[in-house]
Parts: structure tokens; C-alpha cells; sequence
């Protein structure tokens, strides 16, 4: 039976793993290929660096960080931020990365996940969508790290996603994000239930509930969490085993 | 020495990777000539049959596979490069696989999520000395829309369940093939690729 899978992920900025609250406030939580190796042997599912600040720095710093990371870490991982063309996904995925993760580029050019998806496979594209509220039920996507607007109804864009080629969608909550209040679950069931590719529910999470939560009510195929591991309020196997005893199944 | 298959099917530095892990001498190249002094072979690979059937013909090496078969070396398929040793991909419009392993390699007909994606259990259906060390239930890293269907069920060494039994682990002669990616699959990903390594060195 195919089990929920639990990922850690890493914000990376210069070289080193951060978590931001709501985008801002960002602290300093380690080196990232050391903490992956630390989460691939502590049962992680897979693993998603975020290269935050990759549109306005060099690029060379992140692929290092693959490279070391391909090394020593058996596990699949996705690398995302600052990734806008065909070359960039090539030279992340050469350095050993499983998947690249679009978010903005995708939006300014669709091609890009089509391209990319008869290049190197559905299975390596993930389309990221950071999704703000806007009152009346429905969403609105946002690119630029949540600074721009694009109006663009997220239920149609994960539709679209999909049928472009995105073999998996990395759906965040920008209201939720940082706050610790859990997934918006309404946002993430109705992606999941939409589209017929795996999604991936991020932001909010402040308990192992919220995992429960996204993955059961959410309908989720994996959770995505930062800030309760880094900072050891939970160890991803106490996450499993509460996620095992509530009986969801997680590889263990 | 280990050769791993190169015909351009993208991430190769996974297999180096769990390989380097695990001890053993490989090569990782398209050259038959470098290739022809290996003991052993994995075929790995992502992305479609035709192309990669296309890739590894462009290179000669499927008549290289098809030599290997004949000898007493370990050929280890891994995912797509499972799939490419049977002998027929109904993917976009069909193609000739390497013919190695009888039978046929369809679209996943589960209605459940494609791609299957994620970490899934085996269900071992008898023994084998690649899944040595590994149990039913024990969880690999899968990535895959389509799957194998062996005209004979005595070469299917573990299969996984995802809303229909899908072959997951095959063995015909010194041939075998995992649908899963062991190199992504942490510690017991690492024991069949040591398994593997262990074949190929009593060669």
C-alpha cells in the first residue's frame, strides 16, 4: 500500500537553512546538507529545498549544496526558487536532484512545464502554488515569493498544471504559512480532489495534528513541514508514530 | 566492476551515488569497449520507452544488452530500465523493447494517482539473492505510470499493491529488474544495491 509521506523542508539562503514566518523574520537553522543527511536517517520520506533568495543571488552556491547532497543522502529530494529555464532545471537535476520545483517562471511561461516534462518526465516537474484566500472561498495564486498578485484562480491553475505536464503539485497556504495554526484544509482538499497528479500540503504547520489533518481531512499525499523539525519540537519518528497509531499509513 | 548503462536518461549520479555507498568499483559510461570488461550492469533511467529504447539504440547498446544476456552477467534494471528489458512498451504508440524478460509493459489502469508516487511495500512472492535481507512489507521509492506484465508469473520476485498488484521486483536467469529506484530508497534501497554488487563480484 502506498503510504503519506512526510517531508521535511529546507529553506536555503547562502548556503544555509532558514525558515521564515509569513516570509519574513527568518532565523538560522543549520546547514542543509548536514540536516539532510540527519533527516534522511531519521526516516524522512523525501525532502524540498527552497532556494529563497536564488532570483536575486548567484545560483552556484545551490548546486554545490545538491551536489553534496546527491552524495550522501538516499532519499529523493526537490530543489525549488530561482529555477527559470530549461538549462537551470538540467544543471539542479544533473547535480542530483530528483525533482525541480516552478512557481513563478511557470506562470510567466506555461511552456516551461510542458518543455520540462517531455525533457526529463512528469515525474521530475513540481509545480508550486502559493495560494492566498480571498474571502469568498476562493483563491488567488501568487508569485515573486508572495509579493505578487497574479489573479489567477487556484483551482483552475491546478487544473491547468496538470495538464501542462506537472507531475506533482506543492500547494501552500499564504495565509497559513509561518503561523503555526495548521494547513488550510478546505484550500488543500479541494486541490487534491481536482486534480489526479500527488499534492503536497504546506504551510501552517505548529502540531502533529495539522499533519494528521492535512494528510485525512486534506486528502494529501505527502506533508510538508519546516520549523517543527528544525527546532526539534518533533523528531519526524514521533510524527510518524502519531500518525500511526491515529492509523495512517506511513513508511516506518 | 560494476558498468552503469549511460544512454543519457538523466540522473545517473543517484546509482553512483548508493554504489560509492556500498563499496564497489563502477564505470559509468556509453562506451562498449569499456562497457564489454564489466562483470556486471545496471540500466537505470526515467522518462519514456521509446525514447529510451531510441537513446540506447542510437548508442548500440541494446545489441551490447542483448550479448550481455547471452553470458553469465548481473543485469540490473532499475524503473524505466526495468521496463526496457521486456519486450514490448505500449507507450506512445508502441515500441520494441530489448526483449531480455517475456512480456509486455502497459499504462498503469489503477484509479488512483498517476504518477504512483512515493514509498510503497513489497510483497515478496519467492526468493531471490537480490532481496536478500529484505521482507514483505519493508517500503521502497517508487516513480512510474506505466507497468510490466511478464507473460510468465514465476519471474515475479515481490510485487506492491496500488489499487491493482503491480510487479515490482522481477527475475529471469542473471537478469533483474526493480520497478522502484533502490538508490532512493534509504537503507534498504542500499541493501539491494548491495545485493546486486555481491552477484556481480561472485561472477
Amino acid at each position: 500500500m502506498l503510504k503519506k509521506r512526510i517531508i521535511p523542508c529546507l529553506d536555503v539562503k547562502n548556503g544555509r537553512v532558514v525558515k521564515g514566518t509569513n516570509f519574513v523574520d527568518i532565523r538560522d537553522a543549520g546547514d542543509p546538507v548536514d540536516l539532510a543527511k540527519h533527516y534522511d536517517k531519521a526516516g524522512a520520506d523525501e525532502l524540498v529545498f527552497l532556494d529563497i533568495t536564488a532570483s536575486h543571488e548567484k545560483r552556484d552556491t545551490m548546486i554545490e549544496v545538491v551536489r553534496q547532497t546527491a552524495r550522501d543522502v538516499y532519499i529523493p529530494f526537490t530543489v525549488g526558487g530561482g529555477i527559470k529555464s530549461i538549462d537551470d532545471m538540467r544543471a539542479i537535476l544533473r547535480a542530483g536532484a530528483d525533482k525541480v520545483s516552478i512557481n513563478t517562471p511557470a506562470i510567466l511561461n506555461k511552456e516551461l512545464i510542458t518543455k520540462g516534462a517531455e525533457i526529463f518526465g512528469s515525474q521530475c516537474i513540481v509545480v508550486a502554488i502559493d495560494a492566498k484566500a480571498k474571502g469568498d472561498g476562493s483563491y488567488e495564486a501568487y508569485i515573486n515569493g508572495g509579493r505578487v498578485n497574479t489573479g489567477i484562480d487556484v483551482f483552475s491553475w491546478a487544473k491547468e498544471v496538470e495538464k501542462l505536464g506537472a507531475g506533482e503539485i506543492l500547494l501552500t497556504s499564504m495565509d497559513r504559512d509561518g503561523t503555526k495554526d495548521g494547513y488550510d484544509l478546505e484550500l488543500t482538499r479541494q486541490v487534491s480532489e481536482l486534480v489526479g497528479i500527488p499534492v503536497i500540503a504546506s504551510g501552517g504547520v505548529g502540531s502533529l495534528e495539522h499533519l494528521y489533518e492535512g494528510l485525512v481531512k486534506g486528502k494529501a499525499s505527502a506533508a510538508l513541514a519546516a520549523s517543527i523539525f528544525h527546532y526539534g519540537t518533533y523528531s519526524v519518528a514521533e510524527a510518524k508514530r502519531f500518525l500511526i497509531d491515529k492509523g495512517v499509513k506511513v513508511r516506518w | 566492476m560494476i558498468g552503469i548503462i549511460d544512454y543519457g536518461r538523466g540522473n545517473m549520479s543517484s546509482v553512483e551515488a548508493a554504489l560509492k555507498k556500498s563499496g564497489y568499483k563502477f564505470v559509468n559510461t556509453d562506451d562498449i569497449g569499456i562497457l564489454a570488461t564489466c562483470d556486471g550492469y545496471i540500466l537505470p533511467g526515467v522518462g519514456a520507452f521509446k525514447d529510451g529504447m531510441e537513446d540506447l539504440a542510437k548508442r548500440g547498446l541494446d545489441a551490447f544488452l542483448k550479448e550481455v544476456a547471452k553470458t553469465d552477467k548481473p543485469v540490473l534494471g532499475i524503473c524505466l530500465g526495468m521496463q526496457l528489458l521486456f519486450d514490448y512498451g505500449e507507450e506512445h504508440g508502441g515500441a520494441k523493447g530489448l526483449g531480455l524478460i517475456k512480456g509486455q509493459v502497459k499504462k498503469l489502469t489503477t484509479s488512483f494517482k498517476i504518477p504512483h508516487m512515493g514509498w510503497n511495500s513489497l510483497e515478496l512472492k519467492r526468493e531471490s539473492s537480490l532481496l536478500s535481507g529484505i521482507v514483505s512489507g519493508d517500503d521502497f521509492y517508487f516513480v512510474h505510470s506505466f507497468k510490466v506484465v511478464p507473460d510468465d508469473d514465476s519471474v515475479v520476485v515481490a510485487t506492491c499493491e496500488y489499487g491493482e498488484e503491480i510487479v515490482a521486483v522481477v527475475e529471469c536467469g542473471k537478469i533483474f529488474g526493480a520497478q522502484f529506484h533502490p538508490e532512493k530508497s534509504s537503507d534498504k534501497g542500499l541493501k539491494i544495491i548491495n545485493n546486486f554488487g555481491k552477484l556481480v563480484e561472485r561472477c
